[in-house]
């Protein structure tokens, strides 16, 4: 089942949290909500399932316009950051809930239910746990227990808040393939929100990335690594290398050099502001070369197959005036073979940049 | 996205207060009746104190309020809850001190029995504190031939609101003082303070705004008590007679307005009492980052 | 007011005995424990005890007729309705305004909250107060009172509304913290999952705040049954009528008759030691019932 949204507006007294999104999540597909805290990503995750009430604009279910339906006819289904599970209930009974709850003529019969909930336990794997308590269980298992419950209700579409947020590093990537495998199979349409540009660029096959209470981007995770539409997307995705110019017919001017790129043009003279990713960027030895900019190697940090060269370039300043700080990753062995060491004078060569218009902040 | 909008794009913006909804039920239900029980139970009764003493001309009101007999009540109630709510708030921070950072014998049990005051019925209160410092009491009788005579007299009406406060201040500052990271004594350990210091300077602070509230509500409280002083008291006008007895001997001979006239001076200052805790638990949770 | 929240955890003092940092001189240790305890026992344990050591003092015989007495019983009988009229009032008042305070946004929520503990800081008296300016005989409505027969003030109504009013926050007061501290996600969790209203309050709300309802109720009970300045105004004595339990007492008492004024104290005191009983229970099941990762 699809959902829209459209012009969505939200605020909280004064604070805006959803300025006119529109966003169309398409039927089957897992997407991510990415974006900084407070950007407003889960707030449109709790309008979508109709726990917050949308100042104006509307949500659209499988074609039907679902604004003024009851958070209880839509259907959806919702898994809380803090997993909100019952606590005074076993697991089971967490998972029993919805189907319990439903109005008498269309509630299963009691072995139905038992069937039910053990095929779900089964499906998160936690059948052996049914009778313990909320309390009583890890993290990740909670997690699943609150995935298990629901889904129990055959929700047309699941919704889930910061799903991994509560849990350490190694639950949450081994929980992250788990709810990729299980959307696999399952194909319900599914938007779970993220702060972590990992996570969604891992497990989703759509991100919207959110800044403000704006949608910035929407695409597939390729799209918006490789294409990001805004400086924001750029630098939410990863580290990158920033340089601050000025826009001329043959490329951007930083300090004196003159930088090609192939990003959309930009009118001669307009401040600029260009982004390259760590691998994006080439060390010449030479350091009269002509090309790229003037920089000084700080420090080199040799492990992995990669290794990171910190570089200083007094040529390209930042607004407060100070040297820039680039980051260059480079395989070890070509580190080894141009024989850099710390306080070396060398050109950074970029081989890919992006420009955008610089307003200031 | 594949998706064709299947439904026209709504042109008007659609919010609507009055068909907000709430996701969760009965609100308005739930509020209702908590306003409408409030002012049956609490507020119109209320109201009828400063109604009923409204018929009063000023002149009329402060010749009651300020006739001596009455001044005199005042001075015993405010001035031995206030020592009582002092003396509480040393001894109270002491046992709660005690209570949180000591292991000793019997400590679960004076824990539970610290709450006695407010689970034990003022009389009751009021007729064994008499019976223990009475002349010939276990209490009263050690300490006649010293010449202090407590009951009958306006130490006994302090002895009766220390009592009534124990709770108060012990169980606001516990829970602060449970809450309390050693990290901050380890702290200023490290960095050489000694424990009077990091008592004075460290946790004292911090305990500070709990300790004020406990006091404020002992204080409160003891101006408005009544069980346990009277029989304590002696009553003796002009001597240890407190300001609730006041109001009920006025009572007694029919004397409605002028009951109610110095009912409007507790009133008043029980309102600023409530605003001034209010504001002390506000400050408490600031200082310490807990709700109440 | 504001007694110490049911789901604080008692936490073992050894460890602050065993850190050098969180540690008292043995002398110093020596000193508050021991003022503390001589506090505790001077104002808090000797009254308790004299309290049953009067009751017995003239034997067994005289504290068994001094509570068979027809007047002790109907005393009692009286004070367990009034209790088991205004206790559940203010149960089902507290839970209502815990709900709307606890669950919901809304202007003037602070205001509401302290309107609610308005009851304890007035002074029991002039709680009886106001209901005699509201049902006396010169009351407000006193003359139609009069007229049409019905009896409030000096008889069972005017008890139970004072006792109501003295009464009012406790289980609200118990209530409120406790249902913000655990959130509306839950019941949203409930909600999404297809529950109704009802549902959601009695298969996820109810078992979450049983223990501070229990709490709460059992504070307010111990309160009504042993109210006296309110209740002691609107009572007007009558004995056999119109006296509960503490107000026996009180006659006794001022009659000089001291070993039965003490035995029903006695009884008064051991519905405090119940009381505290049951308090301390419940803080302890409450704890035992605490999520582990708060």
């Amino acid at each position: 089942m699809s959902i829209q949204v459209e012009h969505i507006h939200k605020s909280f007294g004064s604070f805006v949290a959803l300025d006119d999104v529109s966003l169309d999540f398409p039927s089957g597909a897992l997407t991510a909500l990415l974006g900084p805290s407070g950007c407003g990503k889960t707030t449109l995750l709790r309008v979508i399932a109709g726990l917050e009430r949308a100042d104006s604009g509307r949500v659209v279910l499988a074609g039907e316009d679902a604004s003024d339906t009851h958070v209880r006819q839509r259907r959806v289904g919702f898994v809380f950051q803090h997993y909100a599970l019952f606590r005074h209930m076993t697991v089971f009974e967490n998972v029993a809930f919805g189907l319990r709850v439903k109005p008498r003529r269309e509630r299963p019969r009691e072995p139905e239910i038992r069937a039910r909930v053990m095929r779900l336990l089964e499906l998160v794997q936690l059948a052996p746990l049914a009778d313990r308590f909320p309390s009583q269980l890890s993290g990740g298992q909670r997690q699943r227990i609150a995935l298990a419950r629901a889904l129990a209700v055959e929700p047309k579409v699941l919704l889930l808040d910061e799903p991994f947020g509560a849990l350490d590093a190694q639950v949450r990537k081994e929980l992250r393939r788990w709810l990729r495998r299980l959307h696999d199979e399952l194909h319900i349409t599914s938007v779970f929100v993220t702060h972590d540009q990992e996570e969604a660029l891992e497990v989703a096959d759509l991100v919207v990335l959110m800044n403000r209470g704006r949608v910035e981007q929407q695409g597939t995770p390729i799209e918006v690594y490789e294409q990001p539409a805004t400086p924001f997307v750029y630098g939410f995705l990863g580290a990158v290398n920033t340089f601050h110019g000025r826009v001329e017919r043959d490329g951007l001017r930083v300090g004196e050099t003159t930088l090609a790129h192939d990003s959309a043009p930009l009118a001669p003279g307009v401040e600029a502001i260009a982004f390259a990713r760590p691998h994006e960027l080439e060390i010449v030895t030479d350091p009269d070369s002509a090309e790229g900019i003037a920089a000084t190697v700080s420090r080199l940090l040799n492990f992995g197959a990669n290794a990171r060269v910190e570089l200083d370039s007094p040529a390209s300043t930042a607004d407060s005036g100070r040297p820039m700080h680039y980051e260059v990753v480079l395989p070890r062995d070509q580190v080894q073979a141009l024989g850099l060491v710390a306080g070396q004078r060398v050109r950074l060569v970029p081989s890919r940049i992006r420009v955008f218009e610089h307003r200031a902040a | 996205m594949t998706h064709r909008m299947p439904v026209p794009l709504g042109a008007a913006p659609r919010f609507n207060p009055s068909r907000q909804t709430r996701v969760l039920p009965g609100f308005p239900l739930a509020l209702g009746y908590t306003l409408v029980y409030l002012s049956l139970m609490v507020l119109i009764p209320l109201s009828a104190v400063f109604i009923k003493s409204a018929s009063l001309s000023w002149p009329e009101f402060w010749a009651i309020v300020s006739n001596p007999r009455v001044v005199a009540t005042y001075r015993l109630s405010f001035g031995a809850a206030l020592l009582a709510a002092a003396i509480n708030a040393v001894f109270g921070l002491m046992l709660a001190w005690a209570l949180v950072r000591y292991e000793f014998p019997g400590k679960k049990l004076i824990d539970a029995l610290v709450d006695l005051p407010f689970a034990l019925p003022t009389a009751v209160a009021g007729i064994a504190l008499t019976a223990l410092y009475a002349g010939n009491g276990w209490i009263g009788s050690l300490l006649e031939p010293l010449g202090i005579k407590v009951a009958f007299t306006p130490l006994g009406v302090l002895v009766a609101l220390v009592f009534i406060g124990v709770p108060f201040v012990v169980r606001t500052v516990q829970p602060i003082l449970e809450d309390l990271e050693t990290e901050l004594e380890e702290a200023a350990a490290s960095l050489g303070a000694n424990r009077r210091q990091t008592f004075t300077r460290v946790l004292l602070p911090v305990l500070l705004p709990a300790l004020l509230t406990g006091f404020a509500l002992a204080f409160a409280r003891a101006v408005g008590e009544y069980g346990s002083v009277i029989f304590i008291a002696g009553n003796i006008p002009m001597v240890s007679e407190i300001t609730p007895l006041i109001i009920i001997t006025k009572l007694e001979q029919y004397d409605y307005v002028g009951a109610t006239a110095v009912a409007v001076v507790m009133l008043v200052f029980s309102f600023i009492m409530l605003l001034a805790i209010n504001l002390l638990q506000a400050w408490s949770a600031k200082r310490t980052g807990r709700n109440r | 007011m504001a007694v110490a929240g049911v789901l604080h955890g008692r936490i073992d003092a050894r460890r602050y005995e065993a850190n050098a940092a969180t540690r008292e001189s043995p002398w110093v240790r020596r000193l508050i424990l021991g003022t503390a305890l001589s506090f505790f026992a001077l104002f808090l344990l000797m009254p308790l005890i004299a309290v049953f050591a009067e009751a017995l003092r003239k034997g067994w015989l005289t504290y068994v007729t001094a509570l068979s007495d027809p007047d002790a019983l109907a005393a009692v009988r009286l004070t367990l309705l009034i209790a088991a009229i205004s206790v559940p009032l203010n149960l089902v008042f507290g839970v209502a305004a815990a709900w709307s305070i606890a669950k919901f946004e809304f202007r003037g929520k602070r205001f509401l909250t302290t309107l609610i503990d308005l009851p304890f800081s007035v002074s029991p008296v002039i709680a009886g107060l106001i209901f005699v300016l509201l049902f006396g005989a010169h009351g407000w409505f006193g003359a139609w009172l009069f007229a049409h027969d019905i009896k409030i003030v000096f008889a069972v109504p005017g008890l139970v509304l004072a006792t109501v009013f003295v009464t009012f926050p406790f289980v609200a007061r118990e209530l409120i913290p406790l249902m913000e501290a655990q959130g509306r996600e839950e019941e949203e969790a409930a909600v999404v999952l297809g529950a109704n209203g009802f549902q959601v309050f009695w298969r996820v709300t109810l078992p979450n705040i049983k223990w501070g309802l229990l709490y709460g109720v059992i504070l307010c009970n111990a309160r009504a049954m042993g109210e006296f300045g309110a209740v002691s105004v609107v009572s007007g004595h009558i004995r056999g009528q119109t006296n509960t339990l503490p107000l026996h007492v009180e006659i006794l008492y001022n009659e000089y008759n001291f070993a039965a004024a003490f035995a029903v104290a006695s009884l008064l005191a051991l519905l405090a030691l119940v009381t505290l009983g049951l308090k301390s229970l419940v803080e302890w099941k409450a704890r035992q019932h605490a999520p582990v990762d708060a």
